[in-house]
């Protein structure tokens, strides 16, 4: 009936079988290294190991018995591969152990090679002024800073007769009829975007302005400003007020105490000073009895800026008209700024360009 | 200003609340505290004492008494004293053992010149009244003894120090300040203005206006038969000294007294040394006067005079003139109370660098109403204190002035505000403020005031008073009547702006360009712009170099640094050896920053423009042409190490290449390949200066400085920079990048040699390589340069390596092959370089 082999092939008894396999785990547990393991490897689960023999005699196999001997020697090649597969790992783990340990360095060692760099934070805080203005749709406005007179006085209603034209220690071009000054204040930007943009006009301008102050702890005769212009109908002193309480969080983070004070400023009129509450003593300094505080004087609060409803005389020097439209003008010190936000205090580490003092403030502040 | 609070309680009826809380609401109000001093409050145990015996103790250097005081005790205190100014039987002050003196000194028994002294017969000084210390104070006749001295002199005072902007010059008084502590606590003032002269009876000594310009009213009266050796009282010195005013004679501190309480400066003239008619008017060409100062000034056409017949006798409104000055022999006096014009008293005082309390006060405003009452006061404190008799009739010249008047609508001040305030409060703060306030329009009194007009529903006329020459606009009025509601009341608004376009390209560039730097090792300085010719030495320009040509400040903070910056080189090389002067050798900085170009052709001035218009673009163009040009540069500095030595070995020292680098990083941000080539350029060393083009566009130069200005400026060795015009390189045209098409196919990389003459620049080499090449070249490296014997004499040994792709396919070896070949060859044509080897 059937044609198959008559002889019985041993190696498919089922205790051969678990004697191979037996011989192959005992081999791959006793392999001491990846070495050893390739040779356990190609002896018991090579081409001519026992197993792989075994399994070519299933074809000779009664087809009775051929299904029970096949799952037989898959069982075994599977525990033999799995066990291979276990110490592998093992072996592995235990190389990398010993050679990474080898390979140790001292991670605490320094690599600063590249040398560091860092921005001026008085450039710096003016970016950051910037940006927190034109996220309130402000535009960045500039102009020169060896300005002509009339912009940077006559325009803005300091007539040359005026007080606070004197009280400006201006720096002259010479000869001091020029007509030609170093900008005392950023002010005269705002005749300039008055005079170039189309209404309505929002604009900031920080930049350097010039007084003829000695370079002391508190004055230095360059030192920078952040202008802001809002012309548009229906601006009200109001707006005013809302603009520097959100550009005074933006600075100094929420929960900052102004304070609006009358002021004059001859280019505003009504004008205004904006006072921060002291930082440091809380405005407890102001009090008889208490200890004095460096930072506000023991005044309480500080000076930040200058503001103001634009004085229609400068809309009619600048050809808007004042019937029509209305605005606000702000300037604050960047120098100021940057002492209470950062509390500098000798304004000499700001001008100096040491490089101790510039390095930690980094890219941005 | 400062004010003493019980000069101002005499004016105002104020609460008994503190100093401080008076100040606040004064600042409120825009008087702004700048401290508040308090006089007395430490001032402890001194009694009225009277002097019973006084023995001179002889043997020492200087007098010495031993006295015995009547202080109201027991017995007598024996106290010894210094001082000789006093007699048996005067009253004295007397600090008791235990007592306290102004500052805090404590004063005890103690022995001294051999005798016991229980406590100190004081000085005006030492009570802290005044600057008086030449002998002790002496007290009044019938002084009760043993009475408290702190409460008899009114040693306790608090004096209110505020900063008075300049448009309220009413508040430079006690009067102005007291009536704005009156509205702001609502209390009730008294005018110390309201002092009801005589009728004006007759002329007093002969005067009269030239000028109208220069003065609308002019008074004069007279005190006769002054005692000049008459002392101010204590409290007046006192007053006076608290007030910041150093007493001087009773004339000079009656006048100044009056003008601190009234605001009218006042000025004294001995009625002996006029002859004739005193004339208001303009000086003279050539004119001269001696001033109180001992200055001889020579006038200016347009100062204003006060003359007599003998010619100029004061400066009006300045200073008065030496000859007709009060001294200690005048018996009959002149008191001259005026109103100069506020522009020509401001002008005078510039003119001459004179600032004067009277100076101060007219170019400020003062109130034309004055001169009558404050030359009253002064005549009657003259001739109270000083015995005179006040002389019948005043002289009072005058100018008619139209007074200001300004309509509003009553809704202005609230539209201002951004609040309603309804019509009484208005009409009620312009009132407290001294405006008379009528309904109705009157027409604006000219072109600028029609264009400064508001019009609208319910139309105020408002009358400002004579004392508030400032309010001349609607919008002044507004901010009296936001002032007086307070501005802390105001709410706060955020208002919609319109949405903006974000920063400009150019000030994005400046951002990303200081990144750059600061990224790649450079720390940011804000050097001073201002320079000196040394430095231009110093640099080693040339005498026809145009950086040479600077603009020059008149009025410069040095005179070894008049002018400004036409390179930035200087602030950065001080800079930097102030940084390595601290220590630091190892140092790379930059600045980015304006400098000032003048044009050979500029006009010298810059027009003044009229304010009642908007300029015409040709009058605008005219200021802007004698402006310099103020381009925008950046500038770099480096000297030591720019990569440090550290325990990975030795470090490298920065190099003209790292200038040039620093160069091409900041043209990088700008989006433009500099183009680089060999130039002499001072500062830079001839052999180691790059020019630096933007296309054919000169933007800059680098490399390391010439040995001479490391000297100049005691630089390290070697230091190098660089500078470049960020102007230049702002180029709106480079427009958007081109995304580039990147291929996966693989590369062919070939490497080439190349000798070339050694003074062949490598830029043009590498140029000539790459249009060689053609389109299939992705990028050119120079991986070595070798000038040894091998390259041969006088030549150098390029090593580039070149890497090929195309786009579509993968390249064959031929390919690569003929496009280096190509390249190569090109190269030999323009450079004359050959292959190695070859």
């Amino acid at each position: 009936m059937s044609n198959y082999d008559p002889v019985e092939v041993t190696p498919l008894h089922a205790d051969e079988m678990a004697s191979m396999q037996a011989d192959a785990l005992d081999a791959i547990t006793a392999a001491r290294d990846l070495d050893e393991l390739k040779q356990v490897r190609l002896a018991h689960a090579g081409d001519r190991s026992p197993i792989a023999l075994a399994n070519r005699e299933i074809g000779a196999l009664p087809p009775a018995a051929r299904a029970e001997a096949g799952k037989r020697i898959g069982g075994a090649r599977k525990a033999v591969a799995d066990a291979l597969a276990r110490r592998q790992a093992e072996l592995e783990a235990e190389r990398d152990e010993r050679v990474l340990v080898e390979e140790t360095v001292d991670v605490t060692l320094p690599a600063d090679r590249a040398p560091r760099g860092a921005r001026h934070p008085l450039t710096t805080l003016q970016e950051r002024v910037a940006d927190a203005f034109v996220a309130m749709g402000y535009e960045v406005a500039e102009g020169p800073e060896l300005e002509g007179e009339w912009f940077n006085f006559d325009a803005l209603n300091i007539s040359p007769d005026h007080p606070a034209r004197s009280e400006h220690d201006t720096f002259f071009v010479e000869s001091v009829e020029s007509g030609k000054v170093l900008r005392t204040q950023t002010s005269p930007v705002q005749i300039r975007a008055l005079l170039s943009r189309r209404l309505p006009v929002y604009v900031i301008s920080p930049g350097k302005v010039f007084r003829t102050d000695e370079l002391d702890a508190t004055h230095t005769p360059v030192f920078h400003q952040v202008e802001g212009l809002a012309i548009d109908e229906g601006l009200t002193m109001a707006h005013l007020k809302g603009t520097l309480d959100r550009f005074a969080e933006v600075m100094f983070g929420e929960g900052i105490t102004t304070r609006f004070r009358p002021n004059y400023f001859p280019f505003t009129e009504p004008s205004a000073e904006m006072d921060l509450k002291c930082f440091v003593c809380r405005g407890a300094s102001a009090v008889p009895g208490n200890p004095p505080c460096r930072t506000c004087k023991s005044e309480g609060w500080i000076e930040w800026g200058g503001c103001g409803m634009v004085n229609p005389r400068v809309l009619i020097a600048c050809g808007v008209d004042p019937g029509r439209y209305s605005g606000f003008a702000f300037g604050m010190g960047i120098e100021r700024t940057l002492m209470f936000r950062h509390n500098v205090e000798d304004m000499r580490d700001m001008v100096e360009g040491d490089v101790r003092f510039t390095l930690p403030f980094g890219m941005e502040i | 200003m400062k004010a003493p609070l019980s000069w101002l309680r005499e004016y105002v009826d104020l609460p008994a609340v503190t100093a401080h809380e008076i100040a606040d609401r004064l600042t409120a109000a825009g008087l702004k505290l700048e401290s508040v001093t308090s006089y007395g409050y430490d001032v402890k145990n001194v009694v009225v004492g009277e002097v019973l015996a006084i023995e001179e103790l002889q043997g020492f250097k200087k007098p010495i008494r031993h006295c015995q005081v009547e202080v109201g005790e027991a017995a007598p205190r024996e106290i010894v004293c210094g001082a000789t100014n006093f007699a048996v039987g005067d009253r004295v002050p007397v600090v008791l053992p235990g007592g306290v003196l102004p500052g805090g000194f404590e004063v005890g028994a103690r022995k001294t010149y051999g005798r016991m002294s229980e406590g100190m017969i004081c000085s005006e000084r030492e009570l802290g009244l005044s600057d008086e210390h030449a002998g002790i104070m002496v007290l009044a006749e019938g002084t009760p003894i043993g009475a408290d001295v702190v409460e008899l002199l009114g040693l306790r005072d608090d004096v209110i120090e505020m900063e008075i902007t300049p448009d309220i010059g009413y508040a430079l008084s006690i009067r102005g300040v007291a009536r704005e502590a009156a509205t702001a606590f609502d209390s009730a003032f008294l005018d110390p203005a309201d002092v009801s002269p005589p009728a004006e009876a007759g002329p007093s000594y002969p005067a009269s206006i030239a000028d109208p310009t220069a003065c609308d009213r002019f008074v004069l009266r007279e005190v006769h038969g002054f005692d000049p050796s008459a002392r101010s009282p204590l409290w007046m010195r006192t007053r006076l000294t608290r007030a910041g005013v150093r007493p001087v004679s009773l004339a000079v501190d009656v006048t100044n007294y009056v003008m601190l309480e009234t605001g009218q400066p006042l000025h004294a003239f001995d009625a002996a040394k006029l002859t004739g008619e005193i004339v208001v008017r303009r000086a003279e060409p050539g004119e001269t006067l001696e001033t109180l100062d001992h200055v001889v000034r020579k006038l200016d056409p347009e100062d204003i005079l006060i003359t007599d017949g003998s010619g100029a006798i004061s400066m009006a409104g300045t200073m008065g003139g030496l000859h007709t000055e009060i001294s200690d022999l005048s018996t009959d006096i002149v008191i001259e109370a005026a109103h100069f014009s506020a522009s020509g008293i401001a002008r005078e005082s510039r003119r001459h660098n004179l600032v004067s309390e009277a100076s101060k006060r007219f170019e400020r405003g003062v109130d034309r109403e004055l001169p009558l009452y404050a030359s009253w006061r002064a005549a009657q404190l003259l001739a109270e204190l000083g015995g005179g008799t006040i002389q019948p009739g005043v002289t009072h010249a005058e100018v008619e002035v139209e007074p200001v008047r300004i309509s509003i609508p009553s809704g202005h001040p609230g539209r201002v505000a951004g609040v309603g305030y309804d019509r009484e409060t208005v009409i009620r703060h312009l009132e407290q403020v001294g405006c008379t306030v009528v309904a109705g329009a009157v027409a604006p009194a000219d072109e600028l005031a029609a264009k400064l007009a508001v019009t609208g529903d319910d139309m105020l006329t408002v009358t400002p008073p004579s004392w508030r020459p400032d309010l001349t606009d609607p919008n002044d009025l507004a901010e009296e009547v936001i002032r007086l509601e307070g501005y802390e009341n105001l709410p706060s608004i955020l208002p919609p702006a319109p949405a903006g376009a974000g920063l400009s390209e150019s000030q994005r560039l400046r951002r990303r360009v200081g990144r750059a730097l600061a990224a790649s090792g450079y720390v940011e300085v804000l050097a001073y712009p201002f320079v000196g010719e040394r430095d231009f030495d110093n640099l080693q320009l040339p005498a026809d170099d145009a950086r040479r040509r600077a603009v020059r400040l008149a009025n410069p903070l040095s005179e070894d640094e008049p002018l400004m910056r036409t390179t930035l080189l200087p602030g950065l090389l001080k800079t930097l050896v102030r940084n390595v002067g601290r220590g630091f050798g190892d140092v790379a900085l930059f600045e980015t920053g304006l400098v000032y170009r003048p044009s050979q052709d500029a006009p010298a001035t810059a027009p003044v423009l009229g304010v009642d218009r908007r300029p015409t673009e040709e009058e605008l163009a005219s200021i802007e042409a004698a402006l310099p040009a103020q381009p925008l540069r950046v500038g770099a500095v480096l000297a030591g190490e720019f990569e440090r030595s550290g325990w990975w070995g030795k470090g490298r020292a920065g190099t003209w290449a790292d200038a040039v680098e620093a160069a091409r990083t900041v043209a990088r941000e700008a989006g433009v390949t500099l183009d680089v080539r060999a130039d002499r350029h001072e500062p830079w060393h001839p052999g180691r200066c790059a020019a630096l083009y933007a296309g054919d566009v000169l933007v800059g130069h680098a490399g390391e400085l010439h040995p001479r200005v490391i000297e100049a400026y005691g630089l390290p060795a070697r230091t190098s920079a660089m500078e470049l015009e960020l102007s230049r390189l702002e180029s709106p045209s480079a427009g958007p990048v081109a995304a580039p098409a990147i291929s996966a196919y693989p590369v062919a990389t070939q490497d080439v040699a190349l000798i070339v003459d050694a003074a062949t620049p490598v830029a043009e080499v590498e140029a000539a390589l790459r249009e060689g090449a053609g389109d299939l070249l992705e990028s050119v490296r120079l991986f070595d340069v070798y000038t040894g014997a091998q390259a041969g004499e006088g030549r150098k040994s390029l090593a580039y390596s070149l890497r090929f792709r195309a786009p579509d396919r993968t390249l064959t070896a031929e390919e690569a092959s003929a496009a280096r070949d190509a390249a190569v060859a090109l190269a030999g044509e323009r450079t004359g370089a050959q292959l190695r080897g070859v």
